[in-house]
């Protein structure tokens, strides 16, 4: 009963106001002027004096800060909060007054924050708290790493691990003594956040100077002309823009000079028909040095002598150097653990990539297996997996729901799909592969431009349930979206399907007696013709379900298909036919590779693309028949 | 006797399988020799290796005299050094006509621009005829191989043999999905064509095998069980245990 | 056996180049710059450039009537060969057209400062102002149309030769074909090949040297050009395919393998034919694209080659005037259809306009003529003069695959 009543006036004594606080009161009236009028430098002792008056200068502050203090006529200041004033100094609301709002400028609002941080560090609301180190971090001071110093110790676990984090990375910035940051940049080795890079990059930034001798600076090291990294061109331009070389003339400069002297058709005694030539050119332009018409320019002897007379040296702009020996040798370690994290991060994006593939591939891979038919509508079914899924969703406003519908709806709409194509056209071109190839195209075509005509050319978006939508961020380097593993998971469980129906069922023994030698399964009494059919359709429900994967993360187009069409061709041909393990390892190694690939020349995707294909032109010259192929004698025939 | 073929101790495995086990073989100049086997003795895996289509894992095949490997050459190059094969099943080119077929097994250079440059002449018409007759097929000239009669086929097929002038002929099952009469003119040819040439028939009809009057090579298990006249490896009890069963 | 000479045992080349001829004069008499102008300028460049299709499919049925590779990155060498043309036609007509401003300046240019000017032209728009080592021939007309023939030749034997060597046939040596000319495309639209990323080659109508002719005359000089190469080709590719070449490249066709045990080197009679097709597919590339008067990457992409696939198997394929045939009917079918002149059908309740269904009745009469009519257009030539295939729907019959008897199923 007792505890709650103090707790009840620990609390009144906090949120009423003291009827009045002398201190302040007393730095108003001293400093009404820099207040009213203040400046970014010189408001920053106010500042700290008005802070130091306790809970109602911090008050002040902030409402400085917010532009929500005025100044009465008698020198008053009050705090207007919606419609209602109060007095800064003794917190009694002030009913009709009427003050002049100040309006201090962004850098003296900086300065205010600042302040405000600092006091916020020590609060006892421990949201508060984060909240404020979270704002040191973003954008920290000399005064906030002094604050962090000299606050009480946090007791939060994780804060103190926070603000412990974040004292380092002001201290190496900002502490003036050299031991000190050196101490803070091997404090926090082998981090890779971003903000520690961040704060090392300064520390290492370099200069390039050229000097006669070496100078009094922290030196990284001396340039030696004609280095990759240091041609001659760069030693002249660093000594031109040193002023120690005259600059040198361009092509362009001296073409202007030579026809702003043209005389009689000639310039330097050299006629102006002659000048398409540079040697003629030089010719006239020291003719006109000589004459002293056009002011002289640094001629190769010149630049030469120059560069023999300086020594080249990179110095850091940090003069000491223990601090940049450490703030290295805290780099090199960063980037060695950045590449062992980036090396992880491309790892999860290739496997994303390869369930793709793998999706994308596994109908095409089991009927070329079953039937060797390559089916050129596959990505035509790619694509209508992908607008059952969009119409679906038109339909369904749950997205959870309209996915869970679309996933069935598209198997089944695409295995449909295959069977019919299967019956109408593939089952009368048997054993003529290349002219499936071409039926087949012909109803990609066909189907291209019908969805084209019903859903129109723009794209259509299909949009990912919100669970789906966020992505699982491990640290600043590997993150991974939720689509894509919820897609890689996708494949993981048709790879088992596949697998189960293949070994456990009987309609998977009778496709690999087909697969094997489909006269002697004929014989046996398997319709090859139904086996055809169920493989084909399976095959094409797969694309479907693939359709609607893809879909979530790309835009849905009557091209979509197109887009993953040839990755899959690659896939089947690169992992082997006619063997699950053999289409996951294709799409692994494709997958993989374009990762890679684009990993070493990041700008350019499509040179990814072209070296890809390259590589894999190169590959079918050392395993012709994939990565897993068929064996025994049926693959030689 | 100097040997043409020298097959020295080859093995060959699939997926763990061994077809061919430290085959060794050798025919002469002028020699007419049948092999023999039950199913899955290596005949047919033999004869792969030594037209190219196959490598053997380890051993040597060596080619006339001077002696050369014939595993460094292709299916064409083991052609071109006079290896001519005849399959099980008559392949000849179907869409074409049988003065075609023949003319294409000419012996002429083989090489895109020698035949692109290749003008029939007075004696390759002649030649062809020659063929056609000899194989019976000189009423077929102008027809299409794939009209032929399966046996037509067959025939049509040794003639483009002949064509080749080859210095080894291997012949696989000639006799199967023949006449009494057919076997006995293949029979007589195959006879014939030894006289000149080394011969391999593989065949599975004993009668055949009797009627061809050879020395004779029992396979089994992808290398040699028996050889001698078919008098003598009949009598062989490893043969007969393994045509007979124990 | 007597021979003739071999236009008297093909006498479809004499029908063939008949129809060729009356064609040319009747374009050329009913054309603006030589005739009634009947014919505008703009229809003169179709039939041209339907020319230079024409020979383009031409060689396609070397390669896959004849040979029996379905190649689907046929338009990479016609691209090539309009990309390596198009590349003098840019830079002479660009030249020119620097030389003439820097002849306003006081100084006249050194040739560097007129290299600089030319690449800056061509390349600015894509931020380059440097010529590509591509482009060190393009001043000369001679080396570049050497190239020409020289550049997809090489493209042609090097992938051959790779893809030949290791056996990959049939569907895989489709797909490889299909990646190769992927390869190409994408190489091209970068910006930084040196050939203007998307922007590809353009303003290809008008020849250097030849401002002073009329765009009317240019495309009849253009139509002949094209004619005329088809002539050329067109009797080049049945001597070829005629005589014992011909039967060795047919029999490789149906069965490579027995092929190889005559002996022939198959790689190389591959080799052969691929590349002839790929230069004359090439040369069909250098005359197009001048009359078409721009060029880019998404000419290269792998849907060109299969569209040059599916003329020649309308048209008939192992037939060389079927591949003309179904170029000519199907290009042309296809630019009236989708150019919005054909009439709409106006169902109940529903209007068929061509440009949105033409792709649509073309993959479905493709896929019936595949089925029905294997042997395209030209079948029906077959059928006059009374070679009446068996028709056994790809079954296999007798002992053998693919055997021509009809009669022993019956039995």
């Amino acid at each position: 009963m007792i505890r709650p009543l103090i707790a009840l006036l620990v609390a009144l004594c906090l949120a009423a106001p003291v009827a009045a606080n002398p201190a302040l009161e007393a730095v108003i009236a001293d400093n009404l002027e820099g207040i009213e009028k203040p400046s970014r430098r010189t408001v920053e002792p106010l500042v700290s004096r008005i802070a130091a008056t306790g809970p109602e200068g911090l008050e002040l502050l902030s409402a400085w800060a917010n532009r929500a203090l005025g100044v009465t006529e008698d020198g008053r200041l009050l705090i207007v909060e919606g419609g209602t004033a109060t007095d800064a100094v003794t917190g009694q609301p002030v009913p009709g007054a009427d003050p002049k709002m100040l309006r201090p400028n962004s850098g003296v609002r900086g300065v205010i924050e600042s302040a405000l941080v600092a006091g916020e560090i020590a609060s006892p609301d421990p949201a508060r708290r984060a909240a404020a180190l979270a704002s040191i971090a973003r954008d920290g001071t000399a005064e906030h790493l002094e604050a962090l110093r000299t606050a009480a110790p946090e007791q939060e676990p994780a804060l103190a691990a926070q603000r412990m984090r974040v004292t380092n990375l002001l201290a190496i910035r900002f502490d003036p003594d050299p031991a000190a940051r050196v101490a803070a940049i091997e404090g926090m080795a082998g981090d890779v956040g971003l903000d520690f890079r961040a704060a090392l990059n300064p520390l290492l930034a370099t200069t390039r100077i050229a000097a006669p001798a070496e100078p009094q600076a922290n030196i990284a090291r001396e340039l030696t002309v004609g280095d990759d990294d240091f041609p001659r061109e760069a030693a002249i331009a660093l000594l031109t823009t040193q002023g120690t070389l005259q600059p040198r003339l361009t092509p362009a400069d001296q073409r202007n000079a030579l026809a702003a002297n043209i005389v009689d058709g000639a310039v330097g005694g050299i006629p102006v028909a002659d000048l398409s030539d540079q040697a003629a050119r030089d010719r006239a332009y020291e003719a006109l040095e000589a004459a002293g018409t056009v002011s002289p320019a640094a001629t190769e002897a010149e630049a030469d002598a120059a560069i023999k007379a300086h020594r080249f040296f990179e110095t850091y702009a940090e003069p000491n150097s223990d601090v940049t020996d450490a703030a290295r040798a805290a780099q090199t370690r960063a980037q060695v653990r950045l590449a062992a994290m980036t090396g992880i991060d491309l790892g999860l994006d290739a496997l994303s990539l390869a369930s793709i593939y793998f999706l994308a591939a596994i109908g095409l891979a089991i009927t070329f297996g079953v039937m060797r038919v390559i089916n050129m509508a596959h990505g035509e079914f790619i694509m209508m997996g992908a607008y059952t899924g969009y119409a679906v969703q038109t339909m369904i406003a749950n997205r959870t729901l309209s996915l869970a519908v679309a996933l069935p709806l598209a198997f089944a709409v695409t295995f449909g799909a295959g069977v019919l194509l299967y019956r109408l056209v593939i089952r009368h071109l048997a054993n003529r592969p290349l002219e499936t190839l071409l039926a087949t195209f012909g109803v990609s075509i066909a189907l291209q431009q019908l969805a084209k005509n019903i859903f129109g050319t723009q794209a259509r978006p299909l949009t990912a349930p919100a669970w789906l939508e966020g992505a699982i961020t491990v640290n600043d380097v590997i993150s991974i979206s939720s689509i894509r593993v919820a897609i890689f998971v996708l494949a993981l469980l048709f790879l088992g399907l596949f697998l189960f129906i293949m070994k456990r069922t009987r309609l998977g023994l009778e496709v690999r007696a087909v697969t094997q030698n489909p006269g002697m399964a004929a014989s046996m009494g398997i319709n090859p013709d139904r086996i055809a059919m169920m493989t084909f359709g399976l095959g094409s429900g797969i694309a479907g379900i693939a359709g609607v994967a893809i879909g979530l993360f790309a835009q849905v187009t009557s091209e979509l298909g197109q887009q993953y069409i040839v990755q899959s061709f690659m896939t089947v041909v690169v992992g082997g036919v006619g063997t699950i393990w053999g289409t996951l390892a294709g799409a692994g190694l494709i997958g993989g590779l374009s990762k890679v690939i684009e990993f070493m020349n990041p700008a350019n995707t499509l040179a990814a693309q072209t070296f890809m294909i390259l590589f894999i032109i190169i590959f079918i010259q050392f395993r012709p028949r994939g990565i897993i192929p068929q064996r025994g004698r049926a693959a030689e025939a | 006797m100097s040997a043409l073929l020298e097959v020295d101790s080859i093995s060959v495995s699939f997926d763990g399988f061994k077809a061919i086990n430290n085959l060794s073989f050798n025919i002469g100049e002028a020699e007419l020799r049948a092999v023999i086997g039950p199913n899955g003795a290596g005949k047919t895996t033999f004869m792969d290796i030594v037209t190219g289509k196959t490598r053997p894992d380890s051993g040597d095949v060596k080619w006339g005299t001077p002696p050369k490997s014939l595993l460094r050459m292709n299916e064409a190059q083991i052609a071109r050094e006079g290896v001519g094969r005849k399959f099980q099943r008559p392949t000849v080119f179907e869409d074409q006509t049988v003065a075609e077929n023949l003319t294409m097994a000419l012996k002429a250079g083989r090489n895109p621009f020698a035949v692109l440059g290749w003008r029939p002449s007075r004696a390759s018409a002649d030649r062809v005829a020659d063929l056609a007759s000899e194989v019976g097929l000189a009423a077929q000239v102008a027809r299409k191989a794939g009209e032929l009669s399966h046996g037509q086929k067959q025939w049509l097929e040794i003639g483009m043999l002949l064509a080749q002038e080859p210095r080894l002929l291997l012949v696989d099952e000639p006799a199967a999905g023949m006449t009494l009469a057919e076997r006995e003119q293949t029979t007589a040819l195959l006879v014939r064509l030894a006289r000149t040439r080394a011969v391999v028939v593989v065949e599975h009809d004993m009668d055949f095998v009797r009627r061809l009057n050879c020395k004779v090579t029992v396979l089994h298990q992808g290398s040699v069980l028996a050889e001698g006249s078919l008098d003598h490896v009949t009598r062989n009890p490893d043969v007969i245990e393994v045509y007979l069963g124990r | 056996m007597t021979r003739q000479p071999f236009i008297l045992r093909n006498p479809s080349i004499l029908v063939v180049l008949a129809l060729l001829a009356v064609f040319t004069v009747t374009v050329t008499a009913l054309s603006q710059a030589y005739g009634s102008g009947t014919v505008p300028t703009s229809t003169v460049k179709v039939l041209g450039k339907t020319l230079c299709l024409a020979l383009a499919a031409v060689a396609m049925d070397l390669v896959w009537g004849y040979l029996g590779i379905l190649s689907l990155g046929q338009m990479a060498f016609f691209a090539l060969g309009g990309y390596l043309i198009g590349q003098w036609l840019m830079y002479a007509r660009t030249e020119g057209i620097v030389a003439a401003s820097l002849a306003q300046n006081p100084i006249p240019p050194t040739p560097a400062e007129l290299q600089e000017g030319v690449a800056n032209q061509i390349f600015g728009v894509v931020g380059s102002s440097d010529l590509p080592l591509a482009w060190s021939f393009a001043h000369s007309l001679p080396l570049q149309l050497l190239l020409v023939l020289a550049v997809p030749g090489l493209l042609a034997l090097a992938f051959g030769w790779l893809a030949f060597r290791s056996r990959v046939n049939g569907v895989y040596l489709s797909i490889l074909t299909q990646a190769m000319t992927l390869a190409l495309a994408l190489w091209l639209f970068q910006n930084d090949s040196g050939f203007r990323g998307n922007n590809g080659l353009s303003g290809l109508q008008n020849i250097p040297g030849l401002e002073a002719v009329d765009q009317a005359t240019l495309s009849v000089w253009f139509f002949w050009a094209s004619a005329l190469a088809l002539a050329l080709a067109y009797v080049l590719a049945a001597w070829v395919v005629s005589g014992k070449f011909g039967s060795v490249v047919r029999a490789i066709r149906d069965d490579e393998t027995r092929v190889r045990f005559l002996g022939y080197p198959v790689e190389g009679f591959k080799l052969v034919v691929f590349t002839l097709a790929a230069m004359i597919t090439a040369i069909a590339g250098a005359l197009y694209y001048p009359q078409a008067g721009i060029i880019n990457p998404a000419e290269l992409m792998p849907i060109a080659s299969i569209y040059l696939a599916v003329w020649v198997a309308i048209g008939g394929r192992g037939r060389l005037y079927g591949a003309i045939i179904g170029a000519v009917v199907v290009s042309l079918l296809s630019s009236w259809f989708t150019g919005g002149r054909a009439p709409s059908i106006h169902l109940p309740g529903y209007t068929v306009n061509w440009v949105d269904w033409w792709q649509v009745a073309l993959g479905i009469s493709f896929v019936l003529v595949t089925l029905f009519a294997p042997k395209g257009i030209a079948g029906i030539f077959d059928r006059l003069s009374g070679i009446l295939p068996p028709q056994r729907h790809g079954r296999d019959l007798g002992p053998d695959q693919g055997a021509l008897q009809e009669q022993e199923a019956k039995a």
